[in-house]
């Protein structure tokens, strides 16, 4: 019999699979992880079975209904668990918190690749693109602690695991966060001090390490 | 001065984008103004409610903009919640919805643009990726009367505008949905049954011309 009633597909590296992570603690909801070890190789039966149209993690399968699709998942966990809401309450602000997580999920991981996957020209093209898109977002952000206003919510849940692949890029794009965006630095120092973020987010370094043996794999060290 | 209740919606004739707020604002029995933007010659009102893609759709609420069509139409089920629902209301059936609209909007346009884009091979492709991606459909549709069950619902409103392409593509690519998917074609006419579908999709043949447009702007024989 399981322990808990919902079980996360995951993968340690990957910030879609730690939103899910995240709004499970958020939320105070027992659940297990199974990791895939072996996503470019050898995905487990119960990852393609659960998730046939994308094969991809993360899957929340909670009883034995799958949910796919971390923005859909973060939606399903706060329909699910109401207390607290991830979602502001006016209809207004609830669509420019999806219209952000959206762009974010359009724009930022994407444009982190191209400067990881790549060298040179195209790694200054990647990291130009990141900053437009940091740039957007400290906007967003304004003077409040959190992109939910005053309360830590479902941007801030859909943004900060991307963050912990930063050091990443710095280290590979040759700038630092805290000097081109101080406002979401400050951000992300305080969500870090939020348990279950603490608790999901893997360390930067051990990312930095992933990263680069993706490279060395593609040639690229 | 934009009154407090006043709605504008930015839009471009032939785009399904903007064919689902037409159709949830239908649905809801929503007064509206509609404004038709040049796409080639994008207007200062445009480019400043939608700063982030310079796109349409975009609907404007008392002023207020919203961008991305699927955001829009939360927006709009959550906004006017005293008409019947878009949305089911049960969790998981949310998570549902939303998981096959994003599965269209991830999908269904790039797939349909590869078939009247390119030629020979690269069509071909094109085309076996097309047939899967609404061959998984099917399979969600099943033998149901929508996507939803019985009632008209996001899934359907996600989909629907994509139909009026169907005469394109398959000239274009040179074959039949309804040989390769039956029950598409079959859903696709029970909607048209509905005034907020027929009302707003365009004629096939306009689609089809606006295709031939198209292919002489980016020079495709």
């Amino acid at each position: 019999m399981a322990k808990s009633e919902a079980l996360v597909l995951d993968f340690w590296a990957s910030p879609f699979a730690m939103r899910v992570k995240i709004a499970l603690e958020e939320k105070g909801v027992e659940y297990e992880t199974r990791h895939e070890d072996d996503l470019l190789g050898n995905k487990s039966e119960l990852l393609l079975k659960s998730n046939p149209i994308h094969n991809k993690v993360p899957v929340l399968l909670h009883g034995d209904k799958p949910v796919c699709e971390s923005l859909v998942i973060l939606s399903y966990i706060d329909d699910e668990w109401p207390q607290p809401p991830f979602l502001p309450s006016s209809p207004y602000d609830r669509s420019v918190a999806r219209f952000w997580a959206d762009y974010v999920d359009k724009k930022l991981f994407e444009a982190g690749g191209e400067i990881w996957r790549a060298q040179g020209e195209a790694t200054e093209a990647g990291k130009k693109e990141l900053f437009e898109v940091l740039k957007n977002l400290e906007g967003t952000l304004g003077e409040n602690d959190y992109f939910g206003g005053e309360t830590f919510g479902f941007l801030d849940i859909v943004i900060i695991p991307l963050t912990s692949w930063f050091y990443a890029y710095e280290c590979l794009g040759g700038f630092k966060i805290e000097e081109e965006f101080p406002k979401l630095s400050t951000w992300i120092k305080r969500c870090l001090q939020r348990q279950s973020v603490a608790k999901v987010l893997p360390e930067p370094v051990k990312l930095l390490e992933f990263v680069r043996m993706i490279r060395k794999m593609h040639g690229l060290e | 001065m934009a009154q407090e209740n006043d709605i504008e919606l930015l839009d471009f004739w032939v785009s399904p984008f903007g064919q689902r707020v037409r159709i949830a604002l239908a649905e809801k029995g929503v007064d509206y103004e509609y404004k038709e933007q040049d796409l080639m010659n994008k207007s200062e009102f445009l480019l400043k409610s939608n700063p982030v893609y310079k796109q349409i759709p975009v609907l404007l609420h008392g002023g207020k903009p919203i961008c991305q069509s699927l955001i829009i139409v939360e927006y709009i089920d959550e906004v006017w919640s005293d008409k019947p629902p878009l949305l089911p209301a049960e969790p998981y059936a949310r998570a549902n919805a939303r998981f096959w609209a994003d599965f269209t909007d991830k999908k269904v346009y790039e797939c349909g643009t590869k078939l009247w884009k390119l030629k020979g091979e690269e069509q071909a492709a094109a085309k076996k990726e097309f047939i899967e991606i609404f061959k998984f459909l099917e399979g969600e549709l099943g033998d149901k009367t929508f996507f939803g069950g019985e009632t008209f619902g996001f899934i359907d409103v996600a989909l629907v505008p994509f139909v009026a392409w169907f005469y394109a593509y398959e000239t274009c690519a040179k074959f039949s949905i309804e040989e390769v998917c039956p029950k598409i074609v079959a859903w696709g006419k029970r909607c048209m049954e509905r005034e907020s579908v027929s009302k707003t999709l365009s004629d096939p043949d306009k689609v089809y011309e606006f295709v031939l447009f198209l292919k002489k702007r980016f020079g495709v024989e």
